[in-house]
């Protein structure tokens, strides 16, 4: 009888080893994936953007970035507190006017905030593109960001496309990879 | 002995879990801001100088002033950061185990200690007069024993 209680609770112990590795290797892997995306940019790859579905800032719905396939999008990530992103916001307002009849699409992703204070933020800078907020910051560990601003390019094909910047772009960095953006092939 | 242990470890688990509530006072931002973590550099906001954790400070703040409970400034915080904003998890559902795991592994640790003492203690051989059936010190081996221990202490 006591033999096989010490059986069962070695079991149980292998079970809960096991399973505190396992949950280990699942968190590193999470976070691997969103920082294999800038290593596979740098190595000339066009890797998938990852999936992103989250609520609209003015609570009309969700926004999914699937949705945008056959678009060119430039993915921002900012948050109001954020100086550089004060003026990330009137180049990217600009880029979204000028390129979206060419099918360019600004998405923003205000993340780690508070809503009522991104709220205002768009409403200083008069932004009109699409905005999704995403106070929990869900959706940075998916692309490995690690600080704001940062910004993806997605081609028309759903594949991240150009450059990543992690900080603030100039405006012809941006051009640039807006055009390359919106130079891919919708397939 | 092991009874008396396992009531002060019994007694210990429930003042910890007992520290958690404040009663009816009305919360100060210095307590507040040992409760939060700072979303971009995830430590405690009273250690966090980022951006954001001064606007979470100024938030706290507002709703002080405006009478807010600890409680309704810990779900407006929740709402807009997600429970990663809290510094330890709530005493509910599937985060319950975040203290219930700790307690129980001290207790089994604790039964484990205990149980491994008794086993020792009870296969140790007891000191004392020799134990029966022992052969008797030879009488001319005693009495050089005797003289040697005579001479060094004389």
């Amino acid at each position: 009888m006591a033999r096989r209680v010490k059986l069962i609770l070695q079991a149980a112990a292998v079970f809960v080893v096991v399973l505190l590795v396992a949950l280990l290797g699942w968190k590193v892997t999470d976070v691997a994936e969103g920082r294999g995306l800038d290593a596979a940019l740098e190595r000339g790859e066009r890797p998938a953007a990852p999936q992103l579905t989250l609520d609209s800032l003015d609570g009309e719905g969700e926004i999914r970035l699937a949705d945008f396939r056959g678009k060119a999008v430039v993915l921002n990530f900012w948050a109001s507190w954020c100086e550089p992103c004060k003026d990330e916001a009137p180049l990217l307002e600009d880029v979204w006017q000028r390129y979206r009849d060419e099918g360019l699409v600004v998405l923003g992703i205000d993340a780690q905030d508070f809503r009522s204070d991104a709220q205002r933020f768009v409403d200083r800078f008069g932004l009109t593109y699409p905005i999704a907020f995403d106070g929990h910051g869900s959706s940075l560990g998916k692309f490995g960001n690690t600080g704001f601003p940062e910004t993806w390019f997605v081609g028309r094909d759903g594949r991240l496309v150009g450059d990543h910047f992690v900080g603030p772009f100039t405006r012809e960095q941006l051009e640039e990879n807006v055009r390359a953006a919106l130079d891919t092939p919708a397939r | 002995m092991i009874r008396r242990l396992a009531i002060a470890t019994a007694a210990a688990a429930l003042l910890a879990a007992g520290c958690g509530g404040d009663g009816d006072e009305q919360p100060t931002l210095a307590a507040l801001e040992k409760k939060f973590i700072c979303p971009t550099c995830q430590t405690t906001l009273e250690l966090s100088n980022a951006p954001v954790a001064d606007r979470m400070r100024d938030f706290i703040r507002q709703r002080l002033a405006a009478g807010d409970s600890e409680e309704e400034i810990e779900e407006a915080l929740v709402a807009q950061f997600g429970e990663a904003v809290l510094a330890s998890p709530p005493k509910e559902g599937f985060n319950l185990l975040a203290w219930v795991l700790p307690l129980a592994g001290g207790a089994v640790a604790v039964a484990a200690v205990a149980v491994a003492l008794r086993r020792w203690s009870r296969s140790r051989p007891a000191a004392g007069p020799a134990p029966a059936g022992a052969e008797p010190l030879d009488p001319e081996l005693e009495r050089r024993v005797d003289e040697e221990l005579a001479r060094f202490e004389g």
